[in-house]
């Protein structure tokens, strides 16, 4: 939270707008959280153009239907499982 | 009463006593003590009833009042004139003429009209049972781990409670039903014996302490029981009528029923409650028991020196009991023992009597009231109660006797003080003083005079209230307390020490102090308060907080601002409470649910926006099994409240998490009241979600068609309304969805009578529309029938509803016109087309649209000649009426279909119809406009005679009648234009130029509408009178400052400048624009926009560059809004007359050392360059210096302008290749992202988008990447705004730029993928 007296002017609400969508980020962030919104944009990304799906789908010598379902399911933990909550993070 | 007056008062006192003694020994004592009642000398009277109310404690079985009626018909008349209830006056006057003196008095307020009303004042009987429910006590959280409060209470409980409250109405009703039918009997116990029989033993009955009745032992009294009330007591529950217990004092209280007394809960009255009642005066050997009613202030001399005379119930004081806010008194039905701990949350009116007396003050009127009877001043007064209170202070302030500086200043020197003689005894006779003084009821007006104090005597008008309390708060920061916040912010009066209060207090206390900032503060202390108090929302704790907010909202003397302030506080608190706020749930519904209902709009919106919020924090199984229990409340106000928040957290939910729950309690066997309610749930859904409904059609229909059949009439009625609503809200889809309820209301309709039929009516009404063709044709046709018969129903409801209908019916596919024009229309025109129609609002708008509805079928024409003749009617709100569904029909469908003879019929009813109306509102005006417009050059022929009316009635006398003429000239002006009447215009244009010395500024500002109107149509180049006589003459006009008359003339110079500015010379034009000037202070945005327009026009006509000039010069001026507006003209100006002509002298103008106009340049520029657009591409190489060098100002606001200013630029040149100037500007706004001013970042935000989409998502993310993970949080915070922007509107083109992470030894932070190559 910035001054506390702008809580509720346009700036909280762009905030607030901001913090409805999958993706955005606060100062708070860790590492690991914005790594795996990057991995998951990535691969949306990939999926969505015809044109970088056949790419990948002709590298990893795959269907295009399988390629896109990889990506998919490469979704899911991309980065593997998120570090440990250290007593750190909470200060 | 004089009687008292004279002789030896004590021992006529004692002769009376004896006298009434004897009388009661008789059992004779039931002899009425009627209104005019006089005693006759000598006879053993009564009590004084203005003194001692409608009920003295002698009389025994007549109207003592057994109980209080906590009942609104009880209060009622508390404010009627006639104080007490039998009133023995004094002087017997015909009531008439009191009545009359008193209305008077009442009426006295002078500005009665324009108080803002509170909320309580304009709401109906309905609306005030909002305050009679309770605020009940915090529930258990059924999802927080821990062992529950036993205190509070969980669904199971409210449920039985719930039960055991409908078993107890039940038994309530039928006892009072056999007691009615004489089956039961009033159980009189023995009698027992009041205080005031005892004046056998007055002389040991002296001081206080011994005012006990004698023989009865403390709680042992045996308790008188009449009426329903105690009779219910008696058979079904311990509760206990407060009046009905022996007034004991102290230890006495202990053995009462526990808890059971309403006040129980409050510290106060734990502590030995003394009644009133229960103190004999001490010398009422000496007056007779007369006590007088206000006689609190003794003198402080003579003999009689301890004569302090008792707290008496004076008609005043009665009434505080009564009259207490209904948060404290539930009416007694609905208390249930254990509810009564929630009803005065926190209030502990400990110490609220030190607070109202401000240090050192003498401690008369409320101080000494408050050492006699500690009852009467704790109890928080109402308004009119502290009006009255503060009124008697006033007098006995005014009449107390003169001190002896006082007199010393008074006479020169060389008087002195005598001794009184021997045996004098003054005359100070609490009788006297009676007659003296006026009842305080007769007098009292809300707010009326005071006379303010003069210098040498304080006056007690000024301070505060009654000068008694003082309201401003210790702490001088807070804004003053108004009377009736008394009850809730007394504690703020007192000066405590911080330190020796608890942690809780400390919160209390600093809760309150928020909350009267945000209610009575400046808007500043406002905003501050609000920020504090959602601040630390978590650390006040829900409690506390809701304790405090929620009693505000109750108060009957809240006014829609602070209504909607403390709304507005618990929203934001809510927003941070989020599931701790489950346990009061109930807590704020019982205070927000009579918002649903409010018939203020935005005030239903703050109600569902709350309920939504509500039930967001506290989910979906809280809110569920928090309202459950009310749905089936025997207080229907309860249930319909309660099934308006249903809908409200259907909506904020979503409709299929509800759908189980609706589905049970729909088909509830236990009570109808529950399928009432849950079908209203459903109605109020369909209402409130419109169209939302449709994917959950088929099972809302499903759960609610069962009512259909239901043996209970109310649940067959809501269940037809809600068909209705869901059918409304789906249309034109879902048919399918009602098969199942289309037999069943069809037989309805033929088994219903009155408002179970006006229900099923409605509900096929809305059907009719949803089907096919086919069956829309034969339902009609079927439920017609039905319709035509109660076309004669007296009933306004049905009314409504069968004009409705028929609308509905003749609006669809399937409805033929031969069928309508034969079958429907001639009941329906001899039903409905009559003045009584006229008269009511809804059924007026009702009838126009069904009219014109059924138009659009049987054609125009049809439909028009029936009704034409009736514009000559000489009812005018018929002929409004008429006039309107005219001007509809002729809007929709044109006059094509008109034929000569109703063309003529028409006109003529259109000119009686705009000559006779009196009423001022447009319906006249625009109907005539509008139909003229529909004839168009057919309505030739008529202009002549209409422009001859018009004519003779811009003379008239009437000013009125004036502005209506030229308001109609502006409605007929395209008309006359297209009928190629020019001679005619300019003849009008002459008039109406004539009468531009018009001095009433409404007829003026008519009149140049009207010559806008002809200028607009005729052309610059044919007006008559030409342009540069009209011109000049419009110049002066310009200084009006009415409203009408500035908007109509800047428009009208306007259109000139636009389209004819070569007629006029430039120097008319430079004199115009000093005096656009000033119309920019406008308070109308139209106005300044018209002004702002203008100078854009004239700018072209004469070249920018005196008007630049001009315009340059106003930057100079304080007002911001002038130089606000002045910035808007220079970017017109610059965009109308390309920005090359402006640039170079703004930029120029820049290099004065004025802060001011340095401001204005840029903020010029920044609008120049929203409005300019691409065209910036040529400039922005120009203005990049300037702009660099703004962004360097250490003034905040300078820079701020600035970065508007390239934002703006940026998103202009999008595509243009300007990225070197942009990236150098970029480096120049970015380091403002460390300013604390959110204007400032928020135009830094602004530019920082901008330059997203103009330089690329990438470069932008480049300058966020060495930010967002900023050791320094000061720094992360501003750039994640602009990341997460990056993210929202380019997600796609960051993924090709993020930076390559390397890998932990857990995990794989490399985007492989983006490594292949082939």
């Amino acid at each position: 939270m910035a001054a506390p007296g702008e809580r509720f002017h346009v700036l909280a609400q762009l905030e607030h707008l901001q913090s409805k969508y999958t993706g955005t980020g606060h100062a708070d962030l860790n590492r690991h959280e914005w790594l795996v919104n990057q991995h998951r944009d990535t691969r949306a990304s990939q999926m969505s153009h015809p044109g970088a799906n056949s790419f990948i789908a002709i590298v990893e010598n795959e269907s295009r239907a399988r390629t896109r379902f990889n990506l998919l399911n490469r979704m899911i933990l991309p980065c593997g499982p998120p570090p440990e909550k250290s007593a750190l993070d909470d200060l | 009463m004089s009687r008292a007056g004279r002789g030896n008062t004590e021992a006529y006192a004692q002769e009376l006593n004896r006298k009434r003694a004897a009388l009661r020994n008789d059992e004779e004592e039931d002899q009425p003590v009627g209104n005019g009642n006089k005693a006759a000398f000598g006879v053993g009277g009564s009590y004084d009833t203005d003194v001692y109310g409608g009920s003295t404690r002698g009389n025994r079985n007549d109207n003592y009042l057994e109980s209080i009626g906590t009942g609104e018909e009880d209060d009622v008349d508390e404010d009627s004139v006639p104080t007490g209830p039998k009133k023995t006056s004094d002087f017997n006057a015909p009531h008439k003429f009191i009545q009359e003196v008193a209305n008077m008095a009442e009426n006295e307020d002078p500005f009665a009209e324009t108080r803002t009303k509170t909320i309580a004042e304009r709401q109906s009987k309905y609306h005030e049972r909002a305050r009679q429910r309770q605020i009940s006590p915090e529930r258990i959280d059924a999802f927080v781990d821990q062992t529950p409060d036993m205190r509070n209470r969980g669904y199971a409980e409210i449920m039985k409670e719930q039960r055991y409250q409908e078993e107890r109405g039940k038994v309530e009703r039928e006892l009072a039903d056999r007691a009615k039918s004489g089956d039961l009997q009033v159980s009189q116990p023995d009698k027992k014996k009041g205080r005031w029989d005892d004046s056998a033993k007055k002389e040991e009955a002296l001081g206080a302490g011994s005012a006990t009745p004698s023989q009865t032992t403390a709680g042992s009294a045996p308790r008188k029981r009449l009426g329903v009330t105690s009779i219910s007591a008696d058979a079904a529950t311990p509760h206990v009528n407060r009046w009905d217990e022996t007034p004991v004092h102290g230890s006495g209280v202990a053995d009462a029923t526990p808890s059971a007394d309403r006040w129980a809960s409050t510290p106060a009255a734990m502590t030995p409650r003394r009644n009133r009642w229960d103190e004999t005066p001490k010398d009422s050997v000496r007056d007779g028991g007369m006590t007088p009613g206000w006689g609190m202030e003794t003198p402080a001399h003579g003999a009689h020196d301890d004569v302090k005379v008792e707290d008496t119930p004076s008609a005043s004081k009665r009434r505080s009991r009564w009259d207490l806010t209904p948060s404290q008194t539930p009416a007694p039905g609905s208390a249930t023992p254990l509810q009564a701990g929630g009803q005065t949350p926190s209030f502990t009116p400990s110490g609220a009597m030190g607070a109202m007396t401000p240090g050192g003050a003498t401690p008369i009127g409320t101080a000494a009231m408050s050492m006699k009877t500690p009852a009467v001043p704790i109890i928080p007064m109402t308004p009119e109660q502290m009006q009255i209170y503060r009124w008697e202070k006033e007098i006995d302030d005014r009449n107390r006797p003169l001190s002896d500086e006082e007199l010393d200043s008074l006479f020169p020197p060389g008087y002195k003080v005598l001794v009184p003689p021997i045996g004098y005894i003054p005359a100070r006779t609490p009788s006297r003083k009676l007659l003296a003084t006026p009842t305080p009821m007769g007098g009292m007006g809300m707010g009326g005079f005071h006379m303010p104090g003069t210098p040498e005597r304080d006056g007690i008008g000024e301070k505060g209230v009654g000068g008694i309390i003082d309201t401003q708060p210790k702490n001088a920061e807070l804004p003053p307390l108004k009377p009736d916040d008394m009850q809730y912010f007394d504690k703020l009066l007192m000066d405590v020490d911080e330190s020796t209060l608890t942690k809780e207090e400390k919160n209390e206390r600093e809760i309150m102090e928020h909350l009267l900032k945000i209610k009575n503060g400046t808007p500043p202390m406002r905003k501050n308060g609000l920020r504090k108090i959602t601040e630390n929302a978590r650390k006040y704790g829900a409690g506390p907080l809701f304790n405090q907010i929620l009693p505000l909202l109750m108060s009957p003397s809240l006014e829609d601002q602070e209504r909607h302030l403390m709304v507005k506080v618990i929203d934001r608190i809510l927003y941070k409470l989020d599931d701790l706020v489950r346990p009061y749930v109930h807590k704020i519904l019982v205070v927000i649910e009579p918002l649903l209902i409010d018939e203020d709009y935005y005030a239903r919106v703050e109600g569902r926006e709350i309920i939504s919020n509500l039930a967001k924090a506290a989910g979906l199984a809280t809110m569920i099994s928090t309202m459950r229990p009310d749905i089936d409340n025997v207080d229907e106000y309860v249930r319909n409240t309660t099934a308006r928040a249903f809908a409200v957290v259907a909506s904020a939910l979503g409709i299929p998490a509800l759908l189980p729950f609706l589905k049970a309690v729909c088909k509830s066997k236990k009570s109808w009241q529950a399928r009432h309610t849950g079908i209203k749930i459903v109605q109020q859904m369909a209402i409130l979600m419109g169209c939302a409904v449709l994917p959950h059609l088929k099972s809302l229909v499903e759960i609610v068609e069962g009512g259909l059949d239901d043996e209970q009439q109310k649940v067959r009625t809501i269940t037809a309304l809600c068909l209705a609503a869901l059918a409304e809200a789906s249309t034109p889809y879902g048919i399918e969805a009602f098969d199942s309820v289309l037999k069943p209301l069809w037989k309805g309709i033929r088994m219903h009578r009155g408002k179970g039929l006006a229900a099923f009516l409605k509900a096929i009404g809305y059907l009719i529309p949803l089907m096919d063709a086919a069956y829309a044709s034969s339902y009609t046709r079927e439920v017609m029938l039905i319709l035509i018969r109660e076309f004669v129903s007296p009933d306004e409801e049905m009314k409504k509803i069968v004009l409705k209908v028929v609308k509905q019916c003749c609006g669809t596919d399937g409805v033929e016109a031969p069928y309508i024009r034969d079958e429907i229309l001639p009941s329906f025109f001899k039903a409905f087309w009559n003045q009584r129609m006229a008269m009511d609002r809804r059924n007026y708008r009702q009838l126009v649209d069904t009219t014109v509805e059924i138009a659009q079928k049987v054609g125009s024409v049809e439909m028009i000649a029936r009704i034409v003749d009736d514009l000559k009617d000489e009812n005018e709100q018929y002929r409004k009426m008429v006039m309107e569904t005219i001007e509809n029909i002729v809007a929709l469908q044109g006059a094509t279909e008109i034929d000569a003879r109703l063309e003529e019929q028409l006109i003529d009813g259109l000119l009686y119809a705009f000559q006779e109306q009196t009423q001022e509102d447009s319906v006249m005006l625009d109907g005539f406009g509008t139909i003229c417009t529909g004839l168009g050059r057919r309505a030739k022929a008529y202009l002549p005679q209409i422009c001859g009316t018009i004519l003779w009635r811009l003379n008239n006398k009437s000013a009125k009648v004036r502005q209506q003429a030229a308001d109609l000239i502006s409605r007929i002006a395209p008309v006359m234009h297209m009928c190629e009447e020019e001679k005619l215009m300019g003849h009008l244009g002459l008039v109406l130029y004539e009468y531009l010395g018009e001095e009433y500024p409404e007829v003026l500002g008519s009149i140049l509408g009207a010559l806008k109107a002809i200028c607009n149509v005729i052309g610059m180049t044919k007006m008559t009178p030409p342009i540069k006589d009209l011109l000049p003459r419009l110049t002066p006009i310009l200084k009006n400052r009415h409203e009408k008359v500035q908007e109509n003339c800047i428009d009208l110079v306007g259109a000139i400048a636009d389209r004819g500015s070569e007629f006029v010379s430039a120097r008319e034009w430079m004199r115009i624009c000093f005096e656009l000037l000033e119309l920019l202070k406008a308070h109308k945005k139209s106005i300044r926009r018209a002004a702002i327009n203008t100078f854009g026009y004239i700018a072209k006509a004469i070249g920018p560059h005196d008007v630049l000039a001009t315009l340059l010069n106003n930057l100079k001026v304080q007002e911001r809004q002038l130089r606000v507006c002045t910035t808007v003209a220079i970017a017109i100006v610059a965009e109308t007359c390309a920005p090359f002509t402006v640039l170079p002298a703004i930029m120029n103008e820049y290099r004065v050392p004025e802060i001011n106009v340095q401001n204005g340049v840029l903020k010029a520029l920044s609008f120049m360059f929203e409005y300019i657009g691409e065209m910036a591409k040529d400039y922005i190489y120009a203005v990049t210096p300037l702009l660099i060098d703004a962004l360097m100002e250490r003034d905040q606001v300078h820079r701020q302008i600035a970065i508007d200013a390239v934002a703006h630029l940026s998103l202009g040149v999008y595509g243009f290749g300007c990225e070197d100037a942009l990236m150098h500007l970029l480096n120049y706004v970015w380091p403002n992202m460390l300013e604390n001013s959110p204007h400032l970042i928020q135009r830094w935000v602004f530019a920082c988008e901008g330059m997203r989409v103009s330089l690329g998502p990438l470069k932008v993310m480049q300058y966020c990447l060495q930010a967002l993970w900023h050791p320094a949080r000061k720094v992360r915070e501003p750039v994640w705004k602009v990341f997460n922007n990056l993210i929202l509107g380019s997600a796609d083109a960051l993924v090709a730029g993020y930076p390559r992470i390397e890998n932990t030894d857990k995990n794989e932070y490399i985007r492989y993928e983006l490594d292949y190559t082939l």
